[in-house]
Order: structure tokens, then C-alpha cells, then sequence
């Protein structure tokens, strides 16, 4: 990639290999987004309860191990940021 | 010892029963002795690609029913002593064979061959389970799309969980000048998302359409695909070659390049 295609927009193998990355996680472990989504809303809700979150900044990922193998099962990632703590 | 390898990659027209031809021709032309089954029971292929399909006759159902001994089906290659065709039935469907048939059926070839290459068909029904059944290494055909890598990925996890030994990736049919653009996945890009080992690339090339029109391999051309199917012919048999790939950008038009408008 040359410079003058640095501000020009994605090139097309970079959004089939993202597009990929996508579908293969939601693929490999039978989890559909919208199931993903279930899942965010409940522990919004269940944080919620404790501590005042950022929901807007919430983000759940399914991370997949880089290396295939029996033992590599994905994982799931959440990230959510605290505005501050109930007492 | 025998090795017996099945080519597999879930997604149809990627190219399994070229690279099946193609590399029981370059395994034989090493020396050594190889059978390619072809499984795709009801969509032969395999002897048209070979050249072969006017010396059928006996098939693989034919050999599982008891009609005739394996010996009368298959079919020897017209250029190389060792290699050896088991073509599939054309006019029966995938459940005319089931997996015990197909274990027994390896079985007795074992002891007469070096490989035994199986052709996979397409899909993960009855006659992917008879063509993985009897394997312990496979080689997933996969081009650098969307679909075909997806069904790559679903082929692995089949494959992972049936306890198969050794998995390899074979890239197919790369544009190495789209691949320069961006607009073609990359070999890394492609082993990076599926996380099986390379075992080789070929490149997108007219000489397959040739030599597939002639009934050839392209192992006797002097095409850049023909030299990727034999290295990798060569890194089966255990011989450690590294795999090269073509540059993305010739002198010339790195001299001209700079003079040039950028194109988007």
C-alpha cells in the first residue's frame, strides 16, 4: 500500500479478512450476535446493581486462541468501564 | 509405511481434484507408488482431469460390492509407473458406500502403496465421512474469498474433532497483483485466520486451464504452478522447501513506478 492510498478508504482485502474474523468466531462456537447482545444487556444489568457503569463504552468480544488446537476454546472479553461505585 | 492423505475443502470448484491429480502425479514422479481414490461418488471427476476416463472399467462401488477384486478397477496413469487411479461410480449416489466399507477398502491397499491420496467432494454430508474415514493426514484447498475460507474453517473443526494427525493448508488460485493492491487476501492474511501450517500456494495461473483442457498434469509444465505443485509434492514426501512466493512488484515497474501516476 503507497502512500497517496493512506487516507483513501479500506482496501477491499482488509474488509473480506475483518469480515472474516467476524463470522468465524460467531461460526466456530455456534454464538450469533444477536445472542451476544442477550448476553451484554444481562450483565449491564447485573453490574448495574453494584456500580454505575459507562454503558454506552460496554464491550463484550469473543476472542478466539491465535493457535487452532483441542484445548483452544475462545473466550469471552468484556470491558466495562466504571463511573463510580455505589456505596 | 503408507500415508493416506484426503483433499478436502467443504466449498465446491476451489480446486480439490486438480491439486488431487496434480500432486499423485508429483508424488509419483519422485518414485514412489500412489493410488487417488476418487470418492465423489455420482460426480466423477478425477479421471477427466487425469486423461484417463476412457479406461474405466470397474469403480469404487464396484470394488465395495464384491463385483469385482481391486486390482481389476484400478486404472494405471499413462505417464508415470507408480501412480494408479481408483475412479468413483458415476451413475450411483454417496450412500452406495458407507465408512467401514471405505476403512476396508484402504486397509487392503495400504500395503501396495506409498500414499493414497482421496479425493473429498464437496460438502460435509456421507461422502465427506467416507473420504475422511480412513485418513490420518488432510489438505485443505481453500482460494483467498470469504465463502471458501469460511468452509475451510468449518472443514477444520469437522476435522479436529474426527482426531485427524496433520492438518495443512493449500492456497489456491492467488492473484499476487491483487494481492499487492489490497484487494486480494494475502497467504499470511489467509494462515492467519484459520491457523493451520502452509504447505503451499498456487498461483492463479492459464496453464491449469491448458493442461486440464488436455487431460495433463501440470507437474510436467514449466508454469508457475506447476513448480508450486511440485514443491509441494516434494514437502509431503518430507523434503524441506521453502515456500517462495512470487515478488508482488517486478524491477521493471519498480523503475517506472516512480514515474507513474498512482492508480486507485
Amino acid at each position: 500500500m503507497n502512500t497517496f492510498n493512506l487516507f483513501k478508504k479500506k482496501s477491499s482485502g482488509d474488509i473480506a479478512k475483518d469480515r472474516l474474523k467476524i463470522l468465524l468466531i460467531s461460526d466456530r462456537i455456534n454464538c450469533s450476535p444477536q445472542t451476544l447482545q442477550m448476553i451484554k444487556q444481562e450483565l449491564i444489568h447485573s453490574i448495574s446493581k453494584y456500580m454505575s457503569i459507562d454503558e454506552e463504552h460496554v464491550e463484550i468480544i469473543l476472542k478466539k486462541n491465535s493457535k487452532r488446537g483441542k484445548n483452544k476454546k475462545p473466550s469471552l472479553y468484556a470491558n466495562i468501564p466504571i463511573l463510580n461505585i455505589h456505596e | 509405511m503408507c500415508e493416506v492423505i484426503v483433499i478436502t475443502s467443504g466449498k465446491g470448484g476451489v480446486g480439490k481434484t486438480t491439486t488431487t491429480a496434480n500432486l499423485g502425479s508429483g508424488l509419483a514422479a519422485l518414485g514412489k507408488k500412489v493410488v487417488m481414490i476418487d470418492t465423489d461418488i455420482g460426480l466423477r471427476n478425477l479421471d477427466v482431469v487425469l486423461g484417463l476416463e476412457n479406461r474405466i472399467v470397474y469403480n469404487l462401488v464396484d470394488v465395495v460390492e464384491g463385483v469385482c477384486r481391486i486390482k481389476q478397477a484400478l486404472i494405471r496413469d499413462k505417464r508415470y509407473p507408480g501412480l494408479y487411479l481408483l475412479p468413483s461410480a458415476q451413475t450411483r449416489d454417496k450412500t452406495a458406500v458407507n465408512e467401514q466399507q471405505m476403512l476396508k477398502l484402504i486397509e487392503q491397499l495400504k500395503n501396495q502403496f506409498d500414499y493414497i491420496l482421496l479425493d473429498c467432494p464437496a460438502g460435509i454430508e456421507q461422502g465427506f465421512k467416507n473420504a475422511i474415514v480412513g485418513a490420518s493426514r488432510a489438505i485443505i484447498v481453500t482460494t483467498p474469498e470469504v465463502s471458501a475460507i469460511r468452509d475451510a474453517d468449518r472443514i477444520i473443526g469437522l476435522l479436529e474433532s474426527h482426531e485427524m494427525n496433520q492438518i495443512d493448508l493449500l492456497l489456491n488460485r492467488v492473484r499476487f497483483d491483487l494481492v499487492k493492491k489490497g484487494d486480494m487476501m494475502s497467504p499470511n492474511d489467509v494462515v492467519e485466520i484459520l491457523g493451520i501450517p502452509l504447505i503451499g500456494v498456487i498461483p492463479d495461473d492459464e496453464q491449469v486451464v491448458i493442461s486440464t483442457n488436455q487431460g495433463e498434469p501440470l507437474v510436467e509444465t514449466v508454469s508457475l504452478a506447476g513448480k508450486a505443485y511440485r514443491n509441494i509434492s516434494q514437502r509431503i514426501n518430507g523434503e524441506k522447501i521453502p515456500i517462495e512466493l512470487p515478488n508482488y512488484v517486478s524491477f521493471w515497474t519498480k523503475v517506472t513506478g516512480i514515474f507513474q501516476k498512482p492508480t486507485s
